[in-house]
């Protein structure tokens, strides 16, 4: 062998311990947060102005004032103490809604006997869905109960305001077809009012990310509870 | 009109032959790769199911479904200009605003309709270019293409 080709492998040995080296502390740091609790992250966006330099958390949903299919007037008291998933729809929507709506149901299914998670979704079109447009849209997906998938109505400027909040994209656009143009955002709501997970309601694997993230989510309230509790 | 499109469709019913020559071990209808397939997903998928199999009481399927048997001379008509109303398949009312399709050419409606007509539990007898786009006449949708 020779120096040269020595010295080489001699230097990759001594990068391989390093590697290794790093390897280990990466496990000693990964065993410490394995005992931490699962925690999703908290998302949204900084609007209000800071009341204080520790104030960093993203604005939580602003109070809102809905009817939904029944007729009945929903708030943010309609969903305290759970978690919920938000959407927003219109009931004559022709390009993603129905994907979207039926990528919903697959997560309502998952989730229809805990009674501390709720769905909602918002229509953008409130000039045609009406309330008993959007019974009839409900009870077409085969959603009975209101009170765990509420389809809801509110003034355009409420709703696209809402939208914003929830991360998702909602505008008038004559340009495509059904005049809105908006995206497929699924938001996961928690019990503050804090967004916990925004997922593409047109991709599967993002769907079933939530359906993964939603157990993650309720446990952490219930540790809330119990420590509030004490 | 019709005059005026018929060496269009001698066109088509040509180039179909010629195309029938090609493909003659993949199907004797028009059926260029797949292309109903790929259209169905892209056109039809988001409401129809990727499966045909519509959404509960929302969206009617398209597959196993009596409809799609029935109204076979209408169908081209419905992908082209869409629909709305209160519609019976497989003995369920549906009542939902479909889209037209105006920037698909009569031989993608045949292919895609094709498609349709012969999967997913469905049974029917396949369209020529040439039939769909004197089916499309009644609602003045063939581009002769």
């Amino acid at each position: 062998m020779s120096p040269s080709a020595s010295r080489f492998s001699l230097r990759r040995a001594a990068v391989a311990s390093l590697l290794a080296a790093g390897n280990l502390l990466a496990a000693c740091s990964s065993d410490t947060t394995s005992t931490q609790p699962e925690r999703l992250p908290i998302q949204g966006i900084k609007r209000t102005e800071p009341t204080s330099a520790a104030d960093t958390l993203p604005d939580p949903v602003p109070a809102f004032r809905l009817t939904n299919q029944d007729g009945q007037v929903i708030t943010n008291q309609t969903f305290a103490g759970k978690v919920y998933v938000t959407d927003f729809f219109f009931a004559t929507c022709p390009s993603i809604c129905p994907k979207m709506q039926s990528e919903l149901l697959r997560v309502y299914e998952q989730f229809k006997d805990d009674p501390n998670v709720l769905f909602l979704s918002h229509t953008i079109d409130p000039a045609h869905d009406s309330i008993p447009v959007l019974r009839d849209y409900a009870q077409r997906l085969g959603i009975q109960d209101a009170s765990r998938w509420h389809f809801a109505t509110a003034p355009h400027d409420t709703v696209f305001a809402l939208a914003r909040a929830y991360m998702t994209g909602a505008e008038k656009d004559s340009t495509v077809v059904g005049g809105y143009a908006h995206s497929g955002t699924f938001a996961l709501v928690d019990s503050q009012r804090r967004i916990r997970g925004v997922y593409d309601g047109m991709e599967k694997s993002q769907v079933d990310q939530l359906i993964h993230d939603l157990p993650i989510l309720l446990k952490e309230e219930a540790e809330t509870r119990q420590a509030a509790a004490k | 009109m019709s005059q005026f499109l018929l060496p269009f469709l001698r066109l088509s019913a040509g180039s179909a032959a010629g195309l029938l020559l090609a493909t003659a071990s993949t199907g004797c209808f028009s059926n260029r790769q797949n292309e109903g397939a790929a259209l169905y997903q892209t056109h039809c998928s988001s409401c129809h199911g990727t499966q045909g199999e519509g959404l509960r009481r929302l969206i009617p399927p398209v597959a196993a479904s009596d409809y799609v048997a029935r109204n076979r001379a209408g169908l081209p008509c419905i992908v082209r200009r869409g629909m709305k109303g209160d519609v019976v398949v497989n003995g369920i009312h549906y009542n939902q605003v479909m889209p037209g399709h105006e920037d698909l050419t009569d031989s993608q409606i045949t292919n895609l309709l094709n498609f349709v007509q012969r999967n997913w539990g469905n049974q029917n007898e396949p369209y020529t270019v040439r039939e769909v786009s004197e089916l499309l006449e009644p609602c003045h949708g063939s581009d002769g293409q």
